[in-house]
């Protein structure tokens, strides 16, 4: 027998959109009428992919459309996507909070969900009582609550106000103890929403070691969805993409992040290249003309042309940032001793030039910026121009790899 | 196609027939101790006279009776001393207006925890109708202490055989406020013109159940209305508690049969309802 421990079948679920009233009543009888005489609900036909920025053209949206996949027991699988991907209405079908419009998800053993922590807490009860009122609602028995119970409250670490009613408590400390009783659950399948992202640093940093305790003993299956891609590299091995309500791609987390932010970039993915400023603005002492990438095999060359329209003390700085926003590296024109930070009344041009493959493959944007380094910017363009670099095909080029830089010919390495 | 029976979790779109699932309910019997609990424990918190408003609540009401239906109105008792029989008929119609309000607020009073967390749905109305059972039974005990002075004071009230039925009667009256109440609760999740509907429909019923005045005391010249009251499956309930505890009143076995009969019928349907609402509950609400 193999050992998945979840698979999604043809997953859909469908919503209507706009509100109950009196519009709802007919096709509500349209479709008692429809399966009176045994036919499909004709609603189940129709609806469309769901793209928010769009006008609907139709009353039903597909918030999930066929998603299958499975999950093998042990596994930690993230699910990431932009919001209204399906991520929250996947993880309420597999809680069983709603039902799916069609489709099977079969599962062994218990399933214990985290849509919210503190769930079912009674601001009148202590949160000695409400730790058995949230325990119980989770799925635990009396007696593995009160085996737990100090355990719970030691990691809640609000020992003192243990007696004292609910409703007195800060949100920091409801949540700890919400998320307390849920990281004390012990059931096969866990699944976790976004719940990390309350409380402050310390106890996020507590609950992620709690997670990671949780998913590594005992061969448990966690599901886990999250906006924080670091929780999400540090605790999931696999990950799903999701997209209009699709599962986009599966696969090692490190990948799939990967293409989810480049995912979140398409827009702007046409690489571009060159720049030619058309409206010119007198006022400014000092402005950008032309910007240029010129890509070759081993390396890349900018080039920035201005003018100075009055003598000013300025730099010309450029910053490359990859799609995930961490700034690569930033080169200003007068790291070259020869070119001087006073500039002259004239036209302009400067030159830089950085070596190609000290780049893991990934998509950049250049920021070009005019300023005095202080207090006065003379010119700013923002993400101007962008480049990509390709697999290189050598023997640094694992995926498995990831990082930023790859200075090839730097490493020193001793047997 | 996989075979559903090696997982113990399968997740359908619609489950075909009637899944009451009470061996899941079993399962988390804990939990439903501790709704239980809770509904005690916070509904007394930060109050000074705590549970004793348990015994406030009847006696206010039963004085309140006494004077304006008994006194004012001067509607018969059927010979019996007037604080005893509003309180009898109090302690009836309050345990099923009690069970219907818990159960008709099944899905929006837990709106917030079902669309959290999974647990058999069930457990919240079967709990409410437990709490309704317990302080039924605590205000049971001021009955009788009225019931202990009305005999010393040599009043002549008969307790018989009929008495016996009292735990028929709670599960009739728990019964159809459970399913009526879950009714209620499973149609206006969506459309909820009918709770307006429900709200002041309830509050009528009490009127043509004969909790303020007995069976017997209906005038000549409304005889042939009094089918209207027997129609009333909760008519039969309180006057056979009457009967049973006081001695006077009606009571056949034919219109308990009937009452029987339509709490079973009605708590059937409200379970099948609410089965088929239960899973689409979160979309709708």
């Amino acid at each position: 027998m193999s050992n998945i421990a979840i698979e999604f079948e043809n997953i859909s679920k469908q919503y209507r959109l706009g509100t109950i009233g009196t519009g709802t009543i007919s096709h509500d009888l349209n479709r008692w009428w429809h399966l009176v005489r045994g036919k499909e609900d004709p609603y189940l036909k129709i609806g469309e992919v769901n793209d928010r920025s769009s006008k609907a053209t139709s009353d039903y949206v597909w918030a999930l459309k066929d998603i299958s996949f499975k999950v093998e027991q042990g596994d930690v699988l993230g699910i990431i996507g932009k919001n209204g991907a399906g991520k929250s209405t996947l993880l309420k079908i597999l809680s069983r909070v709603t039902t799916p419009s069609t489709g099977v998800i079969r599962a062994k053993g218990r399933i214990a969900s985290l849509l919210e922590v503190g769930t079912g807490f009674h601001g009148e009860l202590t949160g000695r009582e409400n730790i058995y009122m949230n325990g119980a609602i989770l799925g635990m028995t009396k007696n593995e609550i009160t085996r737990k119970l100090d355990e719970i409250v030691a990691f809640s670490g609000i020992e003192k106000y243990i007696d004292t009613p609910v409703k007195r408590y800060s949100s920091g400390m409801t949540v700890r103890l919400g998320f307390a009783i849920a990281a004390h659950l012990e059931p096969e399948i866990l699944v976790v929403d976004e719940v990390l992202a309350v409380g402050d640093a310390e106890f996020q940093k507590k609950a992620i070691g709690k997670m990671k305790d949780v998913s590594q003993s005992g061969g448990r299956t966690v599901l886990f969805v999250s906006h924080n891609m670091s929780a999400i590299q540090s605790l999931t091995s696999k990950c799903v993409f999701l997209k209009d309500g699709m599962v986009n791609r599966i696969g090692p987390t490190e990948k799939i992040i990967k293409l989810y932010f480049e995912d979140n970039f398409s827009d702007s993915l046409e690489n571009k290249l060159s720049f030619i400023k058309e409206d010119l603005d007198e006022n400014k002492p000092i402005e950008l003309l032309t910007a240029k990438i010129i890509q070759s095999a081993h390396s890349i060359e900018v080039m920035i042309e201005y003018v100075v329209r009055e003598v000013v003390g300025s730099v010309v700085a450029i910053k490359i940032i990859n799609t995930e926003e961490v700034s690569i590296l930033t080169i200003i024109d007068t790291d070259n001793e020869n070119i001087p930070f006073r500039k002259e009344v004239g036209r302009h041009s400067v030159r830089f030039q950085i070596p190609q493959d000290i780049l893991t493959p990934n998509t950049f944007f250049m920021t070009v910026s005019f300023s005095d380094m202080k207090s006065e910017r003379f010119d700013f363009y923002e993400k101007l121009l962008s480049f990509s670099i390709t697999e290189y095909n050598d023997i640094l080029d694992s995926e498995k790899r990831g990082g930023i830089i790859r200075p090839s010919e730097q490493y020193v390495i001793t047997p | 196609m996989t075979q559903d029976d090696h997982w113990d979790i399968v997740i359908k779109p619609k489950e075909k027939g009637l899944h009451l699932n009470l061996k899941e309910v079993w399962r988390y019997r804990d939990l439903l101790y501790l709704f239980v609990h809770r509904d005690f424990a916070a509904t007394y918190k930060q109050t000074i006279l705590g549970p004793l408003w348990f015994f406030i609540q009847p006696i206010f009401t039963t004085i309140i009776f006494t004077v304006v239906f008994g006194g004012i109105a001067g509607i018969p008792t059927d010979g019996l001393p007037q604080p005893l029989f509003y309180m009898a008929g109090i302690l009836c119609w309050n345990f099923y207006s009690d069970c219907l309000n818990r159960s008709t607020g099944t899905f929006f009073a837990n709106a917030g925890v079902f669309s959290k967390v999974y647990f058999p749905r069930l457990v919240a109305p079967i709990a409410g109708i437990a709490t309704s059972i317990i302080k039924m039974l605590i205000q049971l005990l001021l009955f009788f202490a009225f019931y202990a002075y009305y005999i010393y004071d040599g009043s002549s009230i008969g307790i018989n055989l009929y008495a016996l039925l009292f735990p028929v009667l709670v599960i009739m009256l728990a019964g159809l406020g459970f399913g009526v109440g879950i009714l209620i609760s499973s149609v206006t999740i969506k459309y909820r013109d009918l709770s307006i509907l429900f709200s002041f429909v309830v509050g009528l019923l009490m009127y043509i159940t004969p909790v303020i005045y007995p069976l017997s005391a209906i005038p000549e010249k409304y005889m042939q209305y009094k089918w209207l009251i027997q129609l009333n499956p909760l008519s039969s309930v309180v006057e056979t508690f009457r009967y049973g505890f006081l001695g006077t009143g009606e009571f056949s076995w034919l219109s308990l049969g009937y009452s029987m009969i339509f709490t079973i019928i009605i708590v059937l349907l409200g379970i099948i309802t609410f089965n088929k609402v239960e899973r689409r509950f979160v979309d709708i609400v």
